[in-house]
């Protein structure tokens, strides 16, 4: 009763406003569950799932895509259950099952979801894979940390082989099957991880470049960044789909995916560049200081002790980078004609069978919600990477 | 007895920090210089191969197609329908700042409001928005909204008698006459506002009686927006649907429409976290101080937390602003003509590519500039000077 007069009455005005407010929220609740549950018509999703998950993928190498899936879930599973906790505060198990629920609750809604429009056997079957693989991370990671400790081995060996076992994976997938035959939601997937992993040495190497005192180098990286910061990243993925093949040798002008994770690796090192140089400030005068009390060159000082800060720094701003980056692969649709999903959501509409009849609906939800659970998931772990790690407390 | 250290040999050439330092600038230089070279090389090399212009010249041929809209007919220059596409960035791009900054600024204050209802919608509209990609919402208010639910014009809406809804575009009442008396009159208005808010002002810094700054510069507004209205024969419209078209009022395109909405709610859900974290960013003390003066919340919010938030704001606000000009180019997926929709049809058409996209790019490069200059200048204004 308290909590209602405080938090819905506290004066006319906000008795109004809650009034009118929940009017709003009841109304919109109610087409949304009515659109759901009642009026929506997901034939057309159940009908061509697998051409918005993998586009046009061969079907006979699909264990390949289901095989990289489970291979991730395992490393990434891995690679975050070994890493420290905080040691002051041991949660009770009702709040480590709560916080399980909030970390993983919506990824596994989307899973069941997924599932059920597939129907059939096999895509259980996957399911269970998966979270055999995440428990099995799990486990790794628990024993890892206990071998670790005795064994004293280095760190960096771990995070190689967490890093290198999905990109063989993918290669893996890339050797077997033709690119231009991937489509819908992999390759907005596919495009995004590429682009962010080829970008980032990229843009590390051009935020040295615009803090560095050497003025050639400073004016060569200023004017990269701001170019392309200045650009709109549609009209580059244009530029690229009608222009790329002039500036290559006729003979090496390449296909559209590859045009578009070309266009996004270039557009994406600016904006890691600015992130990494913010990093780059955040880290004290006195780390650098300190580093040529000791004799250190400046390269020594950069790579061992001011780069390693910053990075460290910057996670949680190259998180949200990247979700923007995966949201944009959307573009690449649009300006290149790559069959990503939401090119593909589009396209079921004007099936034969859909043609006319307003399905556009149903169709760009699914879009949305594929979207909306990547997204959501990875700022929310963003923000707890960001509380771990405790940037802006130290 | 010790002898002085003798005096150091000669540092080696490779070894001269300023020989390096040197060196390794020139072969940076170089190797930029030798890839720009080679694209450079195999785009004439390409070019010659299939004799394709490169220089700006299409820009003189007839353009070949016609812009909505517009009465520019299909034998007017390239240059006047890339002019055209400019100037319709603009106009989308300008209102919808405006609108954005309004819409996301009242989210934003929403998500700190203590009311429960209000603060978890403004929450949602927050999260759902930001999570998802702009052109997907701009093709759901493209193909779902506008061209499937807007109604035919046969039976098109008409909330309050004051606006048509239909699929062909929404119309809202307007004034009739031309734009630049409209846009005359209002800038007498505002700079007869200004100055009724700078002399009260002064009153009250020497009297110590209220202000009323805002209320008299309003009604001096109003009053001369409608007097000088009046006085030079104008009135305003309603739109109305006459034989399948509308007719007074000021018609908005359907693309047009669709673009600006998505772009403002968009842009929107983004201030909206930027106002909400400049507003907590604000010194609690400044809050506590405004209550003890026993201000009103309103007047709290609008004179004490948001000028400062804003100061705070100004940055990450620019960024946005820039970012929703260039989203503006995603009008040409929805044939919105906007300068990027330009660039493709007149490409389509024949005119070479790489001119015409990089004449884009400039232009889109220009207008980012001037915006960021401006930015900076507000910023510089309401920086904090610090003592």
């Amino acid at each position: 009763m308290t909590w209602i007069r405080r938090n819905l009455f506290r004066s006319v005005w906000d008795g109004i406003l809650s009034i009118v407010f929940g009017a709003i929220a009841v109304y919109v609740l109610w087409t949304l569950f009515e659109f759901v549950f009642i009026t929506g018509r997901w034939e057309i999703i159940e009908v061509n799932l697998l051409l918005l998950l993998v586009g046009r993928f061969p079907e006979d190498q699909l264990w390949l895509v289901g095989t990289s899936i489970v291979a991730l879930a395992f490393w990434i599973s891995a690679a975050s259950s070994g890493s420290p906790k905080s040691l002051d505060s041991q949660p009770s198990l009702s709040a480590r099952i709560l916080d399980s629920v909030q970390r993983f609750g919506l990824l596994s809604a989307l899973g069941v979801l997924l599932i059920l429009l597939a129907g059939g056997i096999t895509p259980l079957y996957w399911g269970l894979a998966i979270i055999g693989g995440i428990l099995a991370g799990l486990g790794l990671g628990k024993t890892r940390r206990s071998i670790a400790a005795r064994a004293k081995i280095p760190n960096l060996l771990w995070h190689a082989a967490i890093i290198a076992v999905p990109i063989t994976f993918i290669a893996l997938t890339l050797s077997l099957s033709t690119l231009d035959s991937w489509g819908g939601f992999l390759i907005n997937f596919y495009i995004a991880i590429i682009s962010i992993v080829l970008s980032f040495p990229l843009g590390v190497l051009l935020a040295l470049g615009r803090r560095s005192t050497l003025p050639i180098v400073r004016v060569l990286a200023t004017t990269y960044i701001e170019l392309i910061r200045g650009a709109p990243l549609f009209v580059l993925l244009l530029l690229a789909g009608v222009a790329l093949e002039f500036f290559v040798p006729t003979e090496l002008a390449p296909g559209p995916i590859f045009r578009a994770v070309t266009v996004f690796t270039l557009f994406t090192a600016a904006y890691v560049a600015e992130i990494v140089r913010g990093g780059l400030q955040s880290v004290t005068q006195g780390q650098t200081e300190a580093g040529k009390a000791l004799g250190l060159g400046t390269s020594k000082i950069t790579f061992l002790i001011t780069l390693p800060q910053a990075l460290r720094n910057v996670i949680p701003a190259q998180i949200g980078q990247f979700i923007s980056l995966f949201k944009d692969t959307t573009l690449a649709g649009a300006a290149l004609s790559v069959l990503e999903v939401l090119n593909v959501g589009t396209a079921i509409t004007k099936q034969d069978d859909f043609l006319g009849q307003g399905y556009i609906y149903e169709s760009l939800a699914f879009v949305g919600l594929l979207f909306w659970v990547g997204s959501y998931v990875m700022s929310r772990e963003s923000q707890r990477l960001e509380k771990r790690l405790g940037v802006g407390q130290r | 007895m010790s002898s002085l250290p003798s005096a150091p040999a000669r540092v080696p050439l490779w070894r001269d920090v300023r020989v390096l330092r040197w060196a390794f600038q020139l072969v940076v230089l170089a190797v930029v210089l030798a890839l720009l070279y080679w694209l450079y090389g195999n785009y004439q090399a390409n070019v010659a191969k299939s004799s394709i212009p490169t220089n700006l010249r299409f820009l003189d041929n007839p353009a070949n197609f016609t812009i909505p809209g517009n009465d520019l007919d299909q034998s007017a220059p390239v240059r006047d329908a890339f002019y055209q596409g400019f100037l319709n960035t603009l106009q989308v791009a300008i209102v919808g700042i405006v609108f954005a900054t309004i819409l996301g600024t009242l989210v934003g204050i929403a998500r700190l409001s203590q009311n429960f209802i209000l603060r978890t919608i403004a929450a949602a509209y927050v999260e759902v928005i930001r999570n998802i990609p702009l052109l997907l919402l701009l093709t759901f208010m493209n193909l779902a909204v506008v061209l499937q639910t807007f109604p035919r014009i046969e039976d098109a809406w008409l909330p309050l008698d004051l606006f048509v809804i239909s699929n062909r575009g929404i119309a809202i009442p307007w004034f009739t006459g031309s734009a630049l008396v409209l846009l005359g009159i209002v800038l007498v208005g505002i700079v007869a506002a200004w100055i009724v808010t700078k002399i009260r002002n002064r009153i009250s810094d020497s009297t110590g009686k209220p202000a009323w700054a805002g209320t008299y510069g309003l009604l001096v507004f109003v009053v001369i927006m409608v007097a000088g209205w009046i006085a030079t024969g104008n009135t305003f419209t309603l739109p109305f649907v006459d034989d399948r078209a509308t007719a007074g009022g000021f018609r908005l395109d359907p693309s047009f429409f669709a673009l600006l909405v998505t772009l403002v709610v968009y842009t929107s859900s983004h201030i909206a976290e930027i106002v909400r974290g400049s507003i907590m960013a604000v010194p609690r003390g400044q809050g506590e101080a405004a209550d003890a003066l026993a201000l009103k919340p309103s007047a709290k919010m609008r004179l004490i937390i948001l000028p400062q938030a804003f100061r705070i704001a100004m940055p990450a606000l620019g960024n946005q602003y820039l970012n929703l000009i260039k989203n503006s180019s995603l009008g040409a997926t929805i044939s919105y003509f906007e300068l990027t929709q330009i660039a493709q049809i007149t490409v389509g058409n024949g005119s070479p590519a790489v001119p015409a996209f990089t004449l884009t790019l400039l232009v889109y490069l220009g207008i980012s500039l001037i915006t960021s200059l401006i930015v900076n200048y507000f910023n510089r204004r309401l920086a904090l000077v610090e003592r």
